[in-house]
């Protein structure tokens, strides 16, 4: 099998590794760095469990070769925030109760992120569209799709880009009138 | 109604009770914190692959593991007669035992790799143990099997079938069982006298879990101790444990089982499975950590399905529109083998609930287990309960349109009265408290009932198809009582174990038998222990899931937690009180009788400034310098808790739906829920519970069904082929609840686990049954695709003489439907 000498920078921090050409993005990163943040529900790009974000964009890491990664920025659940500061988006999450068991929950919240930045205010409609990708078999969405919206009643007006310190200013709610 | 969560620093201790307060579990789920199995890596550990079977049914020829063994990276590779040599380790079974023993059971040998025979496709032949999980699973692909075909079953009527391939040889016929509940002579006389009946004729499709974590496990054994530890993906920790004990011949106090954070089981994760023990054995054999984590694809072929029912029933009633009796026909599918507790499945927790929320006076239920060539079915959100409720609510359905009547006064004109509690079925239960009205009427309200079928009828006539659907459900969780579930034929007990530990500052650990796996029992387990000490909710920790810790227990499944878990802590926090009110009257020299305890104090009855504090009391227990004579030091109780009873948590859902006949095409316009779990100790949690319950009962009647081929081989084997729900799928749900306590135990909790689940299937499918009407479809089998929609319009319109338009007046006339015959 070959072999090759790759770097990921993962959350700021950077890697660098021997993986073989197959080796998958997301086992890359759990197996041999130890964010086991990301979990594997399918293997096969449905679930959505295994979602990172690389240079910036919402990935299934279970699809993604390490190779391919090369070189790549990722951002897994473990760079959001901690248990005493929270990113709106873990806000939103634990607030609505939008998690039960959590497996499907770093995914999620992975593709959320992408979600409110392509579309800072986004209808309940446009949330389930944005979130087709994550399956979750416990929460029936209903709470997750109010985790991601009240995220981004968190996050406006500040940029959603950097996830950081959006929580400055939470400018209240403009929910888009939609039911709850 | 959103329940909006709080705060636990918001909440009164007084009110902490019944306070939607935030989960405690979800800042390590939220930061990837959490420790699923998968997640665990200990230094040397070893990977397990297994060898399944890619054939549904097949003779095992000569299986070759020369090339795998050879494989850089392979430290063995072993089959059924390496477990059962003398070389090895453990001097177990090596045979997946069955724990609920029926008086008809054919039991059958469930080796934990085949030894001869294959008999489900993913069947395990050969385990690999390698460096990595690449290197397992490429060497699992080497080894090389022959396998002679065989003729493969998959349904219970092609099993029972007079020249069907045997699968056992000592099950003949194919027939796992024979069970019958109820009085069969005395339905078959309320049927003969009966004036009108409607029958019915379903399929009630396999369902395949798929918890988002797929199964795994962890075994680490320790040479030097003979310690044998393994985390699990197990509901169900100390049960796991006693049955590897026995599969692999370790002793059950050198072996522990512990669960992480389990991503979801709905059952799927009660039941012993072959991996689990191999792991296990493998680490023992190699005296080293092997994991064992399974793809999807094997998930799919090896995770016990649920449900599989092919049934014929009917219902009787009098001119009046009374029920007067119930019958049922069910032939089950069981799979190739007996799981853990498959057979209690689609008997005492099917037939048992055959009456639903009605006064039926003659019920007879009859039940044959099949064994067949899909994987071992067991217990799947609900297990047997939604069968039952599905069954009952359909017939229910169509009984009211036999009558003419609206199925909303049908309902109620059948229902058990409310002074009528407890109620004894004629199926072998008694239901503790209910009020089937309540939640009835505030789903009418809800839905403005009267307003819609005007709609429906406008509608109509501008040739769109609304229908509303009913479901008014009842579930039995709890199972117990331990000697009555032992008459039935459970091989355990059914009672929950706890220990409350005070420390010496007054802060608590809790420790309880069952094994949480989503449901946030950390969080309500902590509210029930704080208001009973009167102590604050952030000074409980809560402990589950781990045998080295628990002293005993039988974990999560059949929404028992609450009701039988949370009683157990009651019991074990009001001993707590009981020995710190001896402490208190030592202490402030009074009579224990005169000591009163509230809110966390104790204090002399008519003298509240003579008080001491639990911290107090607790701190006095451990300094053991004044407490009474004869009396141990420390402040800490344990209990075994054996409900009286089952409870019965009940409700009303409904949905209207759009059918477009046209494209046969559902859209699920309403869901409305109102449920009666009891005492709710966290409505948020509950809240969440139902919305997930019902998001798995919309994939029953939409979109989910495992499917084989004529081989029994799998043809849903991926996500991309198995339909589990996406977001846009599941509509809004607008959810309600009453509150009717359980009398059968101290919280007054029912069980909220499985509630929508059980109750979602049959609103949707009789809500396309009613939009439908005018076509004359009786009933479309589930999943309820736009294809079987479709036929099902296409075939009444061909009966009724090759129009597709519905036939004039049909909506009102209740007989027309009959001219279909009603029979697909
Ligand atoms: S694990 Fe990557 S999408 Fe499912
Ligand atoms: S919370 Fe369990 S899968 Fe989403």
């Amino acid at each position: 099998m070959t072999e090759h000498d790759i770097t990921l920078t993962v959350n700021g921090a950077e890697h660098d590794l021997t993986v073989e050409s197959r080796t998958l993005l997301v086992h890359a990163l759990r197996d041999e760095l130890g964010y086991t943040g990301t979990n594997v529900g399918c293997e096969s790009s449905i679930c959505g469990a295994c979602t990172v974000r690389m240079d910036g964009e919402a990935v299934k890491s279970c699809t993604a070769l390490a190779v391919q990664a090369d070189g790549a920025e990722i951002r897994t659940v473990e760079d959001l925030g901690t248990r005493h500061d929270f990113h709106p988006i873990q806000e939103g999450f634990q607030e609505e109760h939008g998690l039960q068991c959590g497996y499907c929950t770093p995914g999620m919240m992975m593709t959320a992120l992408d979600v409110l930045e392509e579309n800072p205010d986004p209808t309940r409609e446009e949330i389930r569209e944005g979130l087709e990708g994550n399956l979750c078999r416990c929460t029936g969405y209903q709470n997750i799709v109010n985790a991601v919206q009240n995220a981004a009643e968190q996050m406006q007006p500040a940029a959603v880009a950097d996830g950081g310190e959006a929580d400055d200013d939470p400018t209240p709610a403009t929910d888009g009138g939609e039911e709850r | 109604m959103t329940v909006e969560s709080v705060d636990p620093g918001d909440v009164d201790a007084a009110d902490i009770l019944g306070s939607a307060i935030e989960r405690r579990e979800d800042p390590a789920l939220l930061t990837g914190n959490a420790e699923y199995t998968d997640d665990i890596q200990i230094d040397g550990m070893l990977h397990m692959a297994v060898v399944r079977s890619q054939y549904g049914h097949a003779e095992l020829g000569d299986v070759d593991t020369s090339e795998a063994e050879a494989m850089d990276g392979v430290h063995g590779v072993y089959t059924y007669e390496d477990l059962t040599s003398d070389e090895t380790p453990g001097a177990g079974s090596f045979a997946l035992p069955t724990a609920w023993l029926l008086d008809s059971l054919k039991q059958v040998e469930h080796p934990v790799l085949a030894s001869d025979r294959v008999r489900h496709q993913g069947d395990g032949i050969a385990v690999v143990v390698a460096e990595d999980r690449y290197t397992a699973r490429d060497a699992a692909g080497a080894v090389d099997v022959e396998y002679e075909r065989l003729d493969a079953v998959v349904h219970p009527s092609d099993a029972f079938a007079e020249d069907a391939e045997q699968i056992h040889d000592d099950a003949e016929g194919n027939v796992a069982f024979d069970w019958e509940i109820g009085d069969a002579d005395k339905t078959a006389d309320a049927f003969a006298d009966a004036s009108h009946t409607a029958s019915i004729d379903l399929e009630n499709q396999l369902l395949i879990a798929n918890a988002m974590e797929p199964r795994a496990a962890v075994a680490d054994y320790n040479p030097g101790t003979d310690e044998l530890d393994v985390a699990m993906t197990t509901q169900n920790p100390h049960v796991h444990r006693l049955l590897m004990a026995g599969v692999i011949g370790h002793p059950e106090h050198k072996l522990s089982v512990r669960a992480p954070d389990v991503g979801g089981g709905f059952g799927s994760k009660i039941h012993h499975y072959a991996d689990e023990a191999l792991v296990a054995w493998c680490s023992m054999m190699h005296e080293a950590p092997v994991k064992w984590t399974a793809t999807r694809s094997e998930t799919y072929l090896t995770d016990a399905p649920g449900r599989g029912h092919e049934t014929k029933a009917e219902i009787a009633m009098d001119d009046d529109g009374n029920i007067v009796g119930l019958r049922v026909d069910t032939k089950a599918n069981m799979g190739a083998y007996l799981s853990t507790f498959a057979p209690a499945v689609p008997t005492y927790l099917y037939g048992t609930l055959l009456s639903g929320q009605y006064d039926i006076p003659a019920i007879y239920g009859h039940v044959k287990g099949a064994f067949t060539n899909v994987p071992p079915v067991d217990a799947y959100r609900g297990a047997g309960r939604p069968e039952a409720s599905f069954l009952v609510e359909r017939l229910v359905h169509l009984g009211a349109k036999e009558m003419g009547m609206d199925p909303v006064a049908f309902r109620r004109q059948n229902f058990v009265p409310d002074d009528a509690f407890p109620y004894e079925t004629q199926v072998a239960v008694v239901y503790d408290s209910g009020e089937y009205e309540k939640p009835m009427d505030e789903a009418l309200e809800m839905l403005d009932y009267e307003n819609f079928r005007e709609e429906q009828e406008q509608a109509r006539n501008e040739g769109k198809y609304l229908g509303v659907g009913f479901s008014c459900y009842i579930e039995a969780c709890g199972l117990a009582p331990s000697e009555l579930a032992g008459q039935l034929g459970a091989q355990a007990g059914l009672w929950e174990s706890s220990l409350v530990r005070m420390h010496p500052s007054g802060t608590v650990t809790a420790y309880c038998g069952t094994s949480g796996h989503g449901q946030g029992h950390g969080t309500t387990y902590a509210q029930i222990v704080a208001n009973e000490l009167g102590i604050p909710y952030d000074d409980v920790e809560v402990v589950e899931g781990d045998t080295d810790e628990i002293p005993q227990g039988m974990g999560t499944y059949g929404s028992r937690s609450a009701a039988v878990g949370g009683s157990s802590l009651v019991k074990s926090a009001q001993k707590v009180v009981e020995k710190g009110k001896q402490i208190a009257a030592h202490q402030l020299e009074a009579d224990p009788d005169d000591i009163e305890f509230e809110n966390g104090q104790y204090s002399v009855a008519g003298a509240p400034d003579r008080s001491l504090s639990m911290a107090d009391v607790a701190g006095q227990a451990y300094l053991a310098h004044d407490i009474p004579d004869d009396m141990e030091p420390g402040l800490e109780e344990t209990s075994f808790y054996d409900p009286d009873n089952f409870v019965f948590p009940f409700g009303t859902h409904a949905a209207i739906v759009e059918v477009d006949p046209d494209s046969g095409e559902i859209e699920i316009e309403r869901y409305v829920a109102v449920d009666d779990v009891g005492n709710q100790i966290n409505p948020k949690i509950v809240e969440g519970q139902i919305h997930g319950g019902i998001a798995q009962g919309v994939g029953q009647a939409l979109y989910e069904g495992a499917e084989y081929d004529e081989n029994a081989t799998l043809l849903t084997g991926s996500m991309q082929d198995y339909a589990v729900p996406k977001a846009e799928h599941i509509p809004e749900m607008e959810t309600e609840s009453t509150v009717t306590p359980s009398p059968h135990n101290p919280l007054g909790v029912k069980g909220v686990g499985e509630a929508g689940t059980i109750a979602a299937p049959q609103a949707i499918v009789n809500a396309v049954a009613d939009a439908l009407e005018p076509f004359g479809v009786d009933h479309v089998d589930m999943p309820m695709d736009a294809e079987s929609v479709w036929s099902a319009v296409q075939d009444n319109a061909t009966a009724d003489g090759g129009s597709d338009e519905p036939a004039a007046g049909t909506g009102d006339d209740p007989d027309a439907a009959a001219d279909d015959g009603g029979e697909r």
